[in-house]
């Protein structure tokens, strides 16, 4: 598994670098045509898109535009892709991505069939790669690089990973981080599904060793025990950097999924006390609203100077 | 979605797994005429999505008409956990010799089916010991891995032979449906040493939905819901009375979070999506004001691509066509362009608040007026 900044960074001596390349399945799309112009706009490196029949066009008259993903790859080099085709062609662009080599895929779309993101994901897993998702806002290091469908203005340069699994309140909560004046170094949105190609734990283990990181924050919901095993990652491996925690979904009634896939209290796994109860014996704070975060995080950092 | 006990055994049936003789009705006319084609004793079991019947008494043993005429109406009028009955399942009395755990299920930290499986089963998974776990990467269950969890649970001969085959039917029923989740408790040793299963559980994946159109009969919906599923919104409706909107399924839990520390009840979640549009914001105003219990409307929205000036444009264009006539509006508007937003309606009834924290407070204020 390659490392997750030198996939979007790049090395100093790379010609490519803090310009990696990106290209945008569905680029055609409604979807994905709004939000390849944003990626654009924002400064990220968008150097092919994929349509299946568009082939040959050019997208906002610069950006190629092939049929398949072995093209794309092939005259671009690229090794990252997003995803923003509908749901149930989710398979068949992810293999295809896989397949001609990129090592991290971002999968935007919601509603995929969990069979799918599963045979997706042993793909991956033989192919070296890494998936974001699916039913994920994207990936992001602000100022630098941008994949998915994240609006820049709550975000700035820094030194707080922010971990997600909600899109808004992913927005939401790096905002009040921005205002308190923490920037961030990335954020990941691992997605609203029952099953993530990047869990919680595989996205601490991503930016753990960052050398400046200043703090972690983690924005969960209720749902499986994705929080309860990363806050027993955070005990074991000894992070002593400050970290918070925020849990949406404590006033949400049992068994009924509330709207995201994986947001459902299934007896009592999934509950919102089990995820804050486990992050107490992590030391953890966990924010009762969002605005309190940087209030929590600044508290942290306090008593660790 | 989740399957009814009924329901799950017709897909029980249809792959071979033993039960009993049942029959599932909706009213008493009918219950006597299975009554009558089953026989006595057969025993009346509540149709709930949840769990817990037995405890609260949705599970009664019937002998003869007198009781029937009776436990019937009964079990039919029990509401549990909020959820009343859906349909009475009539089931033929088993002699029983022993009652073992079976479940297969979708492990989402391990990213794999997983069998649980136990020799003493009956009572709650939470409490079911000695408790036989497999994962199984997609559901596929080998004969040497049914054997081995066979031979785990000590079960020998006929028995063993009946519980591999239960157990490899149960398998392909999850990976051809696409269930998160599958369990028989009980699955009982019967005194001729057949395995039946007595209760069935099915929750299958919602996003699969589209490529099975033999399962949509199951799928249980409300009108407003479905409305909503139309727009590519998602609703649950919830007791109280104050309706809930917004943009993303976290930013809608967080808000129902704080309104419920400040004491108000909501009355549904309503998520319109990441994005929010003109068109989206009008038409969840339209759906929230059709729900009869909603008092007042607190929509809290994050815009991220989109302006907060377009969302502002719905609640001018629904003012106009005088859309929520005397329900108070209570919003928070955030993102781009707010500030214009949020001049725009000044001249509407709308009220806007710069927090989330001041919406929510004006709102649960607003409805005890």
């Amino acid at each position: 598994m390659m490392d997750i900044f030198e996939l979007l960074k790049g090395k100093p001596e790379d010609s490519d670098y803090m310009k990696k390349g990106v290209i945008v399945q569905g680029i055609t799309g409604t979807y994905g045509s709004i939000h390849a112009r944003s990626m654009i706009a924002d400064g990220t490196n968008v150097v092919a898109g994929v349509s299946p029949g568009k082939g040959g066009q050019k997208f906002e008259d610069k950006v190629p535009v092939y049929n398949t993903m072995q093209e794309a790859v092939d005259a671009t080099g690229a090794k990252i892709s997003v995803i923003f085709v509908p749901a149930k062609f989710f398979l068949a662009a992810a293999k295809d991505a896989l397949e001609a080599g990129i090592k991290l895929l971002v999968a935007i779309p919601e509603h995929v069939p969990i069979r799918d993101t599963m045979i997706t994901l042993e793909l991956a897993k033989q192919k070296g790669a890494i998936v974001i998702g699916p039913n994920t806002p994207g990936i992001m290091i602000p100022e630098v690089i941008k994949i998915g469908i994240m609006p820049v203005t709550p975000f700035k340069a820094g030194k707080i990973a922010v971990l997600s699994k909600s899109g808004t309140l992913l927005y939401e909560i790096s905002d009040a981080l921005t205002t308190a004046g923490f920037g961030q170094s990335i954020t990941i949105g691992i997605g609203g599904d029952p099953v993530n190609g990047t869990r919680f734990i595989d996205a601490f283990d991503m930016i753990k060793d960052i050398s400046d990181l200043e703090g972690l924050v983690v924005v969960g919901e209720i749902g499986g025990d994705s929080e309860e095993i990363l806050a027993q990652r955070i005990i074991d491996s000894g992070f002593n950097k400050p970290t918070v925690a925020y849990i949406a979904g404590r006033a949400a009634p049992k068994e009924k999924r509330m709207g995201h896939a994986g947001a459902i209290i299934m007896g009592t796994y999934g509950s919102a006390e089990s995820k804050i109860s486990m992050f107490n014996k992590a030391n953890i704070p966990v924010a009762k609203r969002p605005v309190e975060v940087p209030v929590l995080l600044a508290g942290k950092m306090e008593k660790s100077d | 979605m989740r399957l009814l006990e009924f329901q799950a055994k017709e897909l029980f049936r249809e792959y071979g797994i033993n039960l009993l003789d049942s029959k599932s009705s909706t009213n008493i006319e009918e219950g006597r005429k299975h009554a009558k084609e089953l026989g006595y004793p057969f025993v009346i079991k509540i149709q709930v999505p949840v769990g817990g019947r037995g405890k609260a008494g949705g599970i009664q043993t019937c002998q003869n008409d007198d009781e029937f005429e009776l436990k019937y109406p009964q079990v039919m009028d029990l509401i549990i956990k909020g959820e009343k009955a859906r349909a009475i399942l009539l089931e033929k009395m088993a002699d029983i010799k022993k009652e073992l755990y079976l479940s297969i299920f979708l492990n989402r930290s391990k990213r794999c089916y997983t069998i649980i499986a136990s020799s003493d089963g009956g009572v709650e998974i939470e409490s079911v010991k000695n408790q036989i776990i497999k994962e199984i990467g997609l559901g596929d269950v080998s004969d040497e891995i049914a054997s081995e969890v066979a031979k785990e649970m000590g079960l020998e001969g006929k028995i063993a032979d009946g519980f591999i085959d239960t157990l490899k039917k149960l398998s392909k029923l999850t990976i051809e449906k696409e269930a998160e989740l599958v369990e028989i408790n009980p699955l009982a040793i019967m005194q001729d040493d057949t395995i039946i299963a007595l209760d069935g559980k099915l929750v299958t994946d919602d996003n699969s939905n589209f490529r099975h159109d033999e399962l949509q009969k199951y799928q249980e919906i409300s009108e407003i819901e479905q409305l909503a599923e139309k727009s590519g919104f998602t609703l649950v409706e919830l007791d109280g009375n104050i309706a809930v909107v917004g943009n993303g399924a976290g930013l809608v839990m967080s808000t129902l979070d704080m309104l419920s520390d400040s004491g108000g009840k909501p009355a549904c979640f309503l998520d319109v999506g990441g994005g929010a549009t003109t068109e989206s914001v009008y038409e969840a105003l339209t759906l929230v004001t059709k729900i009869s219990k909603v008092k007042g409307i607190l929509v809290n929205l994050y815009g991220g691509i989109v302006k907060t000036t377009v969302v502002a444009e719905a609640f001018l264009k629904a003012y106009e066509n005088n859309l929520m006539m005397d329900l108070p509006v209570f919003s928070r508007m955030k993102g781009t362009e707010s500030e214009k937003a949020i001049e725009m309606l000044q001249k509407t009834k709308a009220k806007i608040y710069n927090s989330v924290e001041e919406a929510i407070n004006a709102a649960v204020m607003g409805v005890k007026k």
